[in-house]
């Protein structure tokens, strides 16, 4: 059987991966929007591990519920990018630089 | 079902949004005054209804332990709802005027007093998770209202993303700390860490929580999105953003640090005074560099959340009374300094440079002397209310043996004082750009000579608003 170390060990990469792509990424916001699913999901991994081999079912109600709210910020995240599309005519990250000072 | 009347309030606003928001389809433009009136209603009712269901002394749960109602959130939620009753007393015309979406304003509005009600309240992870994304969700849209505005939808993105990015850092928090403790009530968490508070999966993961809410907070070094949101945002929506949501934050980490993880309080009061150190060292410096009145305010604020987060980690009943306090008392101020904004802004003419406010004493007495009275007590000049809010926080911090604390929060508090008063100097001492007179709705002028005669009435007889802080950790 697979010790809960390794699950915990994946989700820390996917979380490591997720912020890299946030923090590293200059070109595309889609691109950055992705990382905040993955890191959701991330998360999620945690949780559902957790929950296994704590014999506790909350932590698996738990991922339900991130799992709407994913879907909830994916849609707004979205509709925020397409305004912004409409208005810059670019998604590209480096382009964000009217706010400063 | 147990005890489903405690949430009778929050029950209540969701069918009332529910409400105007199907209605605000049916009204035609020119009769949109309507959502306002029936927001003000609703929020009106459910301080009401928070105040008839909450319990005369002690706590109660209900939804099997996940929502909690106590002296805490009765306190809470009735000066979020009175702050953002203010809240949509001075957007109503700023809104009016721009025609940006009205409605909607109210609805996702009142969705993020929902949201903040149920943070207040919640006993598990769980709950304040959800009551924490209810509020975030709308505020990302809220500030992405202006659609046609570039510069309110690049900081819509940018608040966005670092949200969800808090979102998830806080998220990777409950999740290590539910491993170590296999619960989410922060009562079982408390327990379990009684007995064995080294558990480095729970300090690892409070770490991630901290950062969470030092992002949600907006205290440095998280602070980057608060500038730029202040900005971008229509002013409306940053009154909103730098009011009501301050207390709700100040309670979620009660909730967590204290309800949660008291007995870690030695792992987390070194991360929050790291924070509050350099939130007010960050915040005041940097305002003394800004042109922008919205930004100015922005960095002020940051140097304001470093006070309400040195209550907290005091980690004494004292210190978290007076944290309140001040969260509380904060949250008015800005309230009115943003309104003052507001009402100074016509059709088409925006407040956003400091030099925008030259002569206003010229162009409204009144409202020069109420912005002057929030300035000096953004400040800390006595007898206003925010030198005793500062004041009961430093006794507390000092109280905790942490003097060398206290002094550096003075001494740059007195380095905030220059950009307080250079903005008053600008209102009484400099001529007006423009010598039109600054007028407004009476409502609106009554509501802010209210809040600014507060200012002063709650500074002279702090105990209005102590006595029941003091009496919400007293149990």
């Amino acid at each position: 059987m697979i010790p809960l170390t390794h699950y915990l060990t994946l989700g820390a990469i996917l979380f490591g991966l997720s912020i890299a792509g946030i923090f590293l990424n200059r070109k595309n916001v889609i691109i950055i929007l992705m990382s905040i699913e993955l890191m959701l999901l991330a998360v999620n991994m945690n949780f559902v591990a957790f929950s296994h081999f704590l014999g506790d079912t909350a932590g698996q109600v738990f991922v339900f519920f991130i799992l709407t709210v994913a879907a909830a910020e994916a849609a707004i995240g979205l509709a925020i990018l397409v305004v912004l599309f409409r208005n810059k005519g670019t998604i590209n990250v480096a382009d964000l630089d009217e706010l400063q000072g | 079902m147990d005890n489903i009347g405690l949430a009778t309030g929050e029950i209540f606003l969701l069918c009332a949004i529910c409400v105007i928001l199907i209605g605000d389809l049916f009204v035609s433009e020119n009769r949109r005054q309507m959502s306002y009136l029936l927001s003000q209603l609703t929020l009106v009712i459910t301080l009401i209804l928070t105040w008839v269901v909450a319990p005369e002394t002690g706590s109660a749960t209900a939804f099997g332990g996940s929502f909690v109602m106590d002296p805490m959130s009765k306190l809470c939620k009735s000066w979020i709802l009175v702050v953002s009753i203010g809240v949509f007393l001075y957007s109503r015309d700023y809104i009016n005027a721009r025609r940006i979406m009205n409605g909607e304003y109210y609805t996702l509005a009142l969705s993020g007093v929902l949201g903040m009600m149920i943070m207040v309240s919640s006993s598990t992870m769980l709950t304040l998770y959800l009551g924490l994304e209810l509020l975030s969700l709308s505020l990302y849209a809220l500030v992405a209202l202006n659609r046609t505005d570039e510069k309110s939808s690049e900081a819509a993105m940018k608040y966005f993303v670092l949200g969800a990015l808090a979102s998830g850092a806080l998220l990777y928090g409950i999740s290590m700390i539910y491993g170590a403790t296999g619960s989410l009530h922060f009562d079982v968490i408390a327990a379990k860490l009684g007995e064995d508070s080294s558990s480095t999966a729970a300090v690892f993961g409070l770490a991630f929580v901290v950062v969470g809410i030092a992002f949600k907070f907006g205290a440095a070094p998280f602070h980057m999105w608060v500038p730029d949101v202040y900005e971008g945002a229509p002013t409306s929506v940053t009154l909103y953003i730098s009011s009501a949501p301050k207390i709700a934050a100040f309670a979620i980490s009660m909730r967590f640090l204290v309800d949660g993880l008291e007995t870690a309080h030695a792992s987390w009061q070194g991360m929050l005074i790291i924070l509050s150190v350099l939130s007010i060292v960050i915040g005041n410096v940097i305002a003394l560099a800004q042109v922008s009145i919205k930004r100015m305010l922005a960095y002020s604020t940051i140097s304001h959340v470093g006070f309400i987060l040195m209550g907290i980690l005091a980690g004494n009943d004292q210190g978290y009374s007076a944290s309140m306090f001040y969260a509380i008392t904060y949250a008015l101020t800005s309230m009115g300094a943003f309104g003052i904004l507001l009402a100074m802004g016509r059709a088409g003419v925006e407040i956003n440079l400091l030099t925008d406010l030259r002569g206003l004493f010229r162009r409204n007495p009144v409202y020069a002397a109420v912005m002057m009275v929030l300035l000096v007590s953004m400040a800390g000049v006595p007898p206003t209310v925010g030198f005793y809010a500062k004041l009961a926080v430093l006794n507390a911090v000092v109280q905790a043996d942490l003097v060398w604390l206290a002094v550096l929060a003075v001494v740059f508090s007195v380095v905030g004082a220059f950009y307080y008063l250079r903005v008053i100097k600008y209102m009484f001492f400099d001529e007006p750009a423009e010598t039109q007179p600054v007028d407004s709705s009476l409502d609106v002028q009554v509501g802010l000579t209210i809040n600014g005669a507060a200012m002063i009435l709650f500074g002279v007889f702090p105990g209005l608003i102590m006595a029941a802080c003091v009496a919400a950790f007293a149990g």
